[in-house]
């Protein structure tokens, strides 16, 4: 039974990394908006710097206010710590940077969000790091995928949009197997729907942007650790394991057994590439996340009902959620989200049985649901993927990440469910006028 | 560093310089299902502050071989193995929890050989439940929450061994779960419970010591409650010793939840 020394998920929102501060008596969590951070002496300034003592010295590295959110973020996701960073892209492409240099190889699924597509195929590759690309489901594929300098497989717990769900004890072991690590981007669930720690994965990272904080203000992110990769068993991250010039010869490993990636990914992640996160950002994510639970129970509920009313309505010919049997995930979820099925997240798509007209005319009638390129807000919104958020996947990429011409997709909020669906109801009948 | 003690590699971290048996020595020792990462903080800076560092990793116990130790006599002898192995004639024990106990009892076999004794998370006798015993062998990782729990003070520590964002609570589960793995032939998670639970000698041993003392104790410490180690400090008292007792505002994590008042009680007790 979760209390005082075992708390539980609800509490660890609220109260994880934070308490009234000891000089002023605050409660909520104090914005920390300084670059740096005095020195007690000149013995302090240098143990801080060659990690003798942990603190504070610069806010690209590290803030108080930061610190609050990353420790926050390991208790909900059960880590060992976490690092905070610009957006959910700068904790992807922080993760990759930290583990491989060129002639890497990734194995990434190919359900994923447009900018993590873009970053792999595109922008990687420039860099010298190629990917691979295996459909979610593909076991097979994942396995043979696997190549000598595959150093990460990489995926979405629920695949944007398409919500394929991710196998991640499977594909966890045969990343484990091939000795390289699982990162999962849990942006669409956050840990109150699943932990994927829980199921096999070694780092998770958000866009914290989304349900995380909630309510379409900020734009941040984070990558979460589970300290459960042994990255010197493994024999493939010299990165990790053996002494790095770059910091006074340091073997991160023998730092930390458990800790080497969160060591090496704040000291020459942050230090380098400096996508930081703003203490004022961290500041609007922790109000988000104070209430995630209330928050994503509320997702979930009206999700189903407005799932359920397209499904029924004759002018949508397919709704890509998990709650429906004909999903593919359906049995997936059921078994890997807390929740089940109706746990498989807010944002979800359905295909406009019509022309492209009429998916343009559905979308401009609505009045509830926001046009716009997120997910995640406490309002409601929609968006055509394939003439944005995902416009430069080729047809083939699109398919594979479940998306066709004429697929809308939305992402439910918190109002009234029957005003949504009195929402859509309105819109539909809009497009079913512009085919006439 | 890799060092062969009693014919096994042995890891002893050195706090990231170059060992030199030339500088006085202190030996890091950690509790159950820890390993010398939990020192990492404290190590690290006594290294670069004119001592030679040994956190050792204890026989079978991660990156070190061997057959781990089965009581504490046999860990205490494993200590004085590893100075020879080291060539360091005199050192300080600094140990935590079992580490204590081992720290407390080589200091006794050693004799002058040892400078200082630092017991951390200590108690007399070192009692551990018969659930979480059995619980360690056969349910480790029901086992290994108990003992977080137990053992964490706070919601929110300052920035510790990974820096600001570590999360004390799931570092020590990490580190627990990949101690255990460590070690496919032997559960040193009931291994070591067994030999804190089996111990007796700790009187014994206080009196026989002939170094200085230090008792670094957790007020909230709910595995090893401060009371739990008065029986020790009386002895130590007794028998003429002198020592000296800290307590902190923390639990079982010493090293992570306070790392630098911990660094600093430890330090300053070296000085003298």
């Amino acid at each position: 039974m979760p209390g005082y020394s075992d708390p539980g998920f609800d509490t660890l929102a609220l109260h994880a990394g934070a308490a009234p501060d000891p000089t002023t008596g605050a409660r909520a969590v104090p914005i920390h908006l300084t670059t740096s951070f005095v020195f007690e002496s000149s013995d302090h300034a240098a143990a801080l710097f060659n990690l003798e003592r942990a603190g504070h010295v610069y806010s690209r590295i590290s803030n108080p206010t930061n610190a609050v959110f990353e420790q926050r973020m390991a208790a909900l996701e059960g880590g060992i710590g976490a690092i905070s960073v610009a957006s959910g892209q700068a904790a992807l492409h922080l993760s990759i940077a930290t583990l491989m240099g060129a002639g890497s190889h990734i194995v990434a699924s190919t359900a994923l969000y447009g900018g993590s597509q873009n970053l792999l195929h595109y922008t990687l590759r420039r860099f010298g790091i190629e990917t691979t690309f295996v459909k979610p489901g593909d076991i097979d594929g994942w396995k043979a995928a696997v190549r000598p300098n595959t150093r990460l497989f990489f995926g979405e717990t629920v695949g944007n949009p398409g919500l394929d769900v991710l196998d991640i004890p499977t594909v966890a072991q045969i990343a484990h197997e091939a000795r390289v690590p699982l990162l999962v981007d849990s942006t669409l669930t956050t840990p109150y729907l699943i932990k994927p720690f829980e199921h096999g994965a070694d780092l998770v990272y958000h866009s914290a942007t989304k349900f995380l904080s909630g309510h379409g203000t900020v734009i941040g992110g984070v990558v979460v650790d589970s300290g459960g990769f042994d990255w010197d068993a493994s024999g493939h991250f010299p990165e990790l394991t053996e002494p790095y010039d770059g910091f006074h010869g340091m073997t991160f490993s023998e730092e930390s057994t458990v800790g080497a990636f969160l060591l090496r990914a704040r000291r020459e992640g942050l230090r380098d590439f400096g996508a930081c996160l703003s203490p004022h950002s961290a500041w609007l994510i922790l109000q988000g996340l104070e209430t995630l639970p209330l928050r994503m129970e509320r997702h979930m509920s009206n999700t189903e009902k407005v799932v359920a009313f397209l499904a029924s309505h004759p002018l949508v010919g397919r709704v890509g959620h998990p709650l429906l049997e004909s999903h593919p995930s359906h049995a997936l979820a059921n078994r890997l989200l807390r929740h089940g099925a109706k746990g498989a997240g807010s944002v979800f798509s359905f295909d406009i049985k019509g022309s492209r007209e009429q998916g343009k005319a559905f979308i401009e009638a609505l009045k509830i649901f926001s046009h716009l390129a997120n997910v995640g807000d406490c309002r409601s919104l929609v968006i055509h993927p394939a003439s944005t958020t995902h416009f430069r996947m080729s047809d083939e990429a699109l398919e594979g990440a479940g998306i066709g011409p004429g697929t809308i997709r939305l992402s439910i909020g918190l109002e009234d469910p029957q005003d949504l669906i009195d929402d859509l109801k309105r819109a539909l009948k809009a497009a079913e006028k512009a085919g006439a | 560093m890799k060092l062969t003690v009693n014919g096994a590699t042995t890891y002893c971290y050195t706090g990231g310089k170059p060992f030199d048996a030339a500088k006085p020595t202190v030996v890091f020792v950690h509790g159950v299902l820890n390993d010398h990462s939990v020192w990492i903080l404290q190590s690290r800076y006594l290294a670069n502050h004119g001592w030679n560092v040994l956190a050792v990793d204890l026989p079978g116990h991660c990156k070190s071989g061997g057959e781990a130790p089965s009581s504490v006599e046999e860990a205490a002898d494993f200590i004085g193995a590893l100075l020879d192995a080291a060539g360091v004639q005199k050192a300080a024990l600094v140990g935590h929890s079992w580490g204590s106990l081992i720290a407390m009892e080589a200091a006794a076999r050693l004799k002058d050989r040892i400078s200082h004794a630092v017991l951390v998370g200590t108690a007399f006798p070192m009692k551990v439940s018969p659930a979480l015993i059995e619980a360690s062998l056969n349910e480790p990782e029901k086992a290994l929450t108990m003992v977080n729990v137990f053992s964490r003070s706070t919601l929110c520590a300052p920035p510790s061994a990974l820096g600001p964002g570590t999360w004390v609570y799931g570092a020590g589960m990490a580190l627990g779960r990949r101690v255990l793995r460590s070690n496919p032939k032997v559960n040193v998670f009931h291994r070591g419970f067994v030999a804190c639970d089996r111990y007796q000698g700790g009187e014994a041993a206080m009196a026989a010591l002939t170094c200085p003392v230090l008792f670094l104790l957790g007020g909230l410490d709910q595995m090893t409650h401060p009371k739990a180690a008065q029986g020790l400090i009386k002895a130590a008292q007794a028998a003429g010793q002198k020592v000296q007792v800290v307590t902190l505002p923390v639990g079982h994590h010493q090293m992570t939840e306070t790392p630098d008042a911990t660094l600093f009680a430890i330090r300053d007790f070296l000085k003298t």
